[in-house]
């Protein structure tokens, strides 16, 4: 069991009041699974991707992650399951503009103090999976949307991670490029046993998901496997 | 990781080279600016300290309590074994003989008639000994208006005003009339070398400055001064040192009831300069502490912005695992590596400017043409001064504001939840 979440609740402090974005969730998600957190806009996908991450912490409810249980690690506990076992890509890439593709892809490893050796092989090799072999000198600003992505996806398993969290990965790429990467992920999947989970509303990107969860103001409404 | 990061550094002008920049330009500002306010500070005092009182001076108890008649009958005695004793003993100094007098500088005729008269001020300097430096610190050379510096002991410099009075040109005779220091009468023929304009106003408007021996042996003072001057050897007037020089040597003598003790005056001892001293101090305290809290909200600014502008990266390298604590780390390394080379270039250009400006001064004499009817000895150039606190004054402001200015930036790091720093790039 990769992640398993039981009567989470995520509430907000605004202008004097609690808003409530999850609601008293329960949760189980396996390893090797491709999954989606699917639902409208404000439905609460990215923040319940976020307590999964541990980049937010619930206001109630247990949460486990890769065996570890979230509700009591420190700040500095996260951060090392983040830097071995998880990778993230973001809508907006997050890439670092200074520096090229393939220092962009070296950075996780970086803090993980793998050597400089090893370090070369397997930015390569994760560079080479995306496809992006002859740009991998190329700073973020000569790349495409597409490419950009794909830059980061290969920054985001480049150190073999358990677990990809992938909020809206496809929200500002055309049609031909989504597939692209979608493929790409699936590879990965299928290639390393990787979990992906991703948040979306983006239809081209559910005819990949193996199940997908849908989300309604804070609430699983359905949990829906897809046989292939 | 420091690779990495001295890679971002080097490749992002924004977050290198421009505040290397602005700290280099405002470290510089602060030190011509100090090295401007010491020059101010050392040429306003420097003439007093010439002309009356030294940095610190030593004369005898009674001299002291009847100065200003310029009681030569109670002089200071034995001077060379005086001056050899505190040239051992307080080697942060040099000491100097004095002797004022006033009298009469008579200007003969062809037929030895008096043709002209004034009342007189005289300083005898010790300019002829061997190791003299007097002619070097009071800038003879380039206050000279006719003639030559003299080489004799019976030559005297004259200063423009009384020589304009007596219509007296350099090579002339004249005759001074005086009292010995055993009251008695004495009269001496002087050459006159020179003419001088001190640039002082009024206080220079009698004065004639003798060599120490050709007083002495007009004024019949063998190995006798009115007054020992003791200087700061790089010239350099501090106060506080002064004070405390002053007060220990009184100290050794305090229970002395010896009329012809020597005491020890510093420069605020002697007419109202003390206000002045605290006055100038003050002042001075006050522009360097404004300067450096503006300097140091300028710089804290600069580190807000660039946090800012950097919490998309901070929120990304938190999300693939590096620590809070990691990354302030690396963002303080940054800000010292910044401050560091921003101060050291800015030390080196201030201090070169400093530097130059020290050599060719700045001409205020425009500024002040209207203020110079005042009584006040007010230079007319001044010259900034390389002192060895230029060389930390802002350094360490340099440094400190950058990192100071990221750290109160960086808490920003802390203050937020990790999922709120995303936030705020992507808006
Ligand atoms: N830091 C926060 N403070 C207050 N409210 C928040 C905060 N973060 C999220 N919310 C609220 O929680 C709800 C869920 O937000 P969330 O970002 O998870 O939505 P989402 O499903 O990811 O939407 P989208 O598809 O637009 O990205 C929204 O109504 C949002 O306004
Ligand atoms: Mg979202």
């Amino acid at each position: 069991m990769i992640v398993k979440i039981k009567n989470l609740t995520k509430k907000f402090y605004i202008g004097g009041s609690f808003f409530t974005a999850l609601d008293n969730i329960s949760l189980e998600i396996k390893n090797g699974e491709f999954l989606g957190l699917v639902g409208a806009s404000g439905s609460g996908k990215t923040t319940l991707l976020n307590i999964i991450g541990g980049l937010d912490s619930p206001t109630s409810g247990e949460i486990s992650v890769l065996n570890q249980f979230m509700n009591t690690t420190s700040h500095t506990e996260r951060a090392l399951i983040r830097r071995k076992n998880m990778g993230f890509i973001f809508q907006s890439y997050n890439l670092l503009p200074v520096y090229s593709v393939y220092e962009n892809v070296e950075l996780p490893l970086i803090l993980n103090n793998i050597d400089k050796k090893s370090r070369r092989q397997k930015v390569l090799e994760a560079i080479d999976a995306v496809g992006l072999s002859d740009k991998i000198n190329s700073r973020p600003n000569q790349l495409s949307g597409g490419q950009c992505q794909r830059t980061a996806i290969a920054r985001a398993i480049v150190h073999k991670p358990a677990l990809v969290l992938a909020d809206e990965p496809t929200a500002n790429l055309d049609s031909e490029n989504s597939h692209l990467i979608m493929e790409i992920m699936k590879k990965l999947n299928t290639n390393y046993n990787t979990s992906f989970i991703f948040a979306t509303h983006d239809e081209k990107i559910m005819g990949y998901l193996k199940r997908m969860i849908h989300i309604e103001d804070g609430k699983i409404f359905k949990d829906e496997k897809i046989k292939l | 990781m420091f690779n990495f990061l001295y890679k971002g550094l080097i490749r992002d002008r924004s977050r290198s080279f421009f505040p290397v920049i602005i700290i280099t330009l405002i470290v510089t500002i602060i030190i011509f600016f100090s090295g401007f306010l010491n020059g101010v500070y050392n040429s306003l005092f420097l003439n007093t300290a010439l002309v009356n009182s030294g940095h610190v001076k030593i004369v005898t108890f009674l001299y002291n309590e009847e100065h200003q008649l310029l009681p030569n009958d109670f002089a200071l005695l034995d001077i060379d074994k005086k001056i050899s004793d505190l040239e051992k003993k307080y080697d942060d100094y040099f000491w100097t003989p004095r002797i004022t007098f006033a009298g009469l500088l008579d200007v003969p005729d062809d037929n030895g008639e008096t043709k002209s008269q004034s009342p007189t001020i005289g300083l005898g300097i010790d300019f002829l000994s061997n190791d003299s430096e007097q002619f070097k610190i009071w800038d003879l050379k380039n206050k000279l208006v006719n003639g030559r510096l003299i080489d004799k002991s019976n030559e005297i410099l004259i200063s423009q005003e009384l020589s304009n009075r007596l219509n007296l040109k350099e090579n002339e005779i004249v005759t001074f009339i005086g009292s010995t220091m055993y009251g008695g009468f004495t009269t001496f023929n002087f050459i006159v070398s020179g003419i001088f304009d001190l640039n002082i106003g009024p206080i220079a408007k009698d004065m004639i400055l003798v060599d120490l021996k050709g007083a002495r042996v007009a004024l019949d003072m063998d190995n006798a001064a009115s007054e020992i001057f003791g200087y700061d050897k790089e010239l350099l007037f501090n106060n506080d040192k002064t004070v405390e020089l002053r007060n220990n040597f009184n100290f050794e003598n305090q229970n002395s009831l010896d009329e012809f003790r020597p005491i020890m005056l510093a420069l605020r001892d002697s007419n109202q300069m003390g206000t002045l001293v605290d006055f100038s101090d003050a002042i001075i305290l006050i522009i360097l502490t404004v300067f450096l809290i503006v300097v140091t909200l300028v710089l804290w600014n600069m580190g807000i912005m660039s946090g800012l502008r950097r919490y998309g990266e901070i929120g990304m390298r938190l999300a693939i695992g590096e620590t809070k604590n990691h990354v302030f780390k690396s963002m303080i390394l940054e800000s010292i590596i910044i401050g560091t080379l921003g101060s050291f270039f800015g030390t080196i250009l201030g201090i070169s400017i400093t530097r130059y400006f020290e050599n060719i001064g700045i001409d205020y004499s425009k500024g002040i043409d209207s203020l110079s009817s005042s009584n006040f000895a007010m230079p007319n150039v001044f010259y900034p001064q390389v002192t060895s606190e230029l060389f930390y004054i802002g350094f360490i402001p340099g440094i400190l504001a950058t990192v100071l200015g990221t750290m109160l930036a960086g808490r920003a790091i802390y203050k937020r939840e990790m999922s709120q720093l995303f936030k705020e790039l992507e808006v």
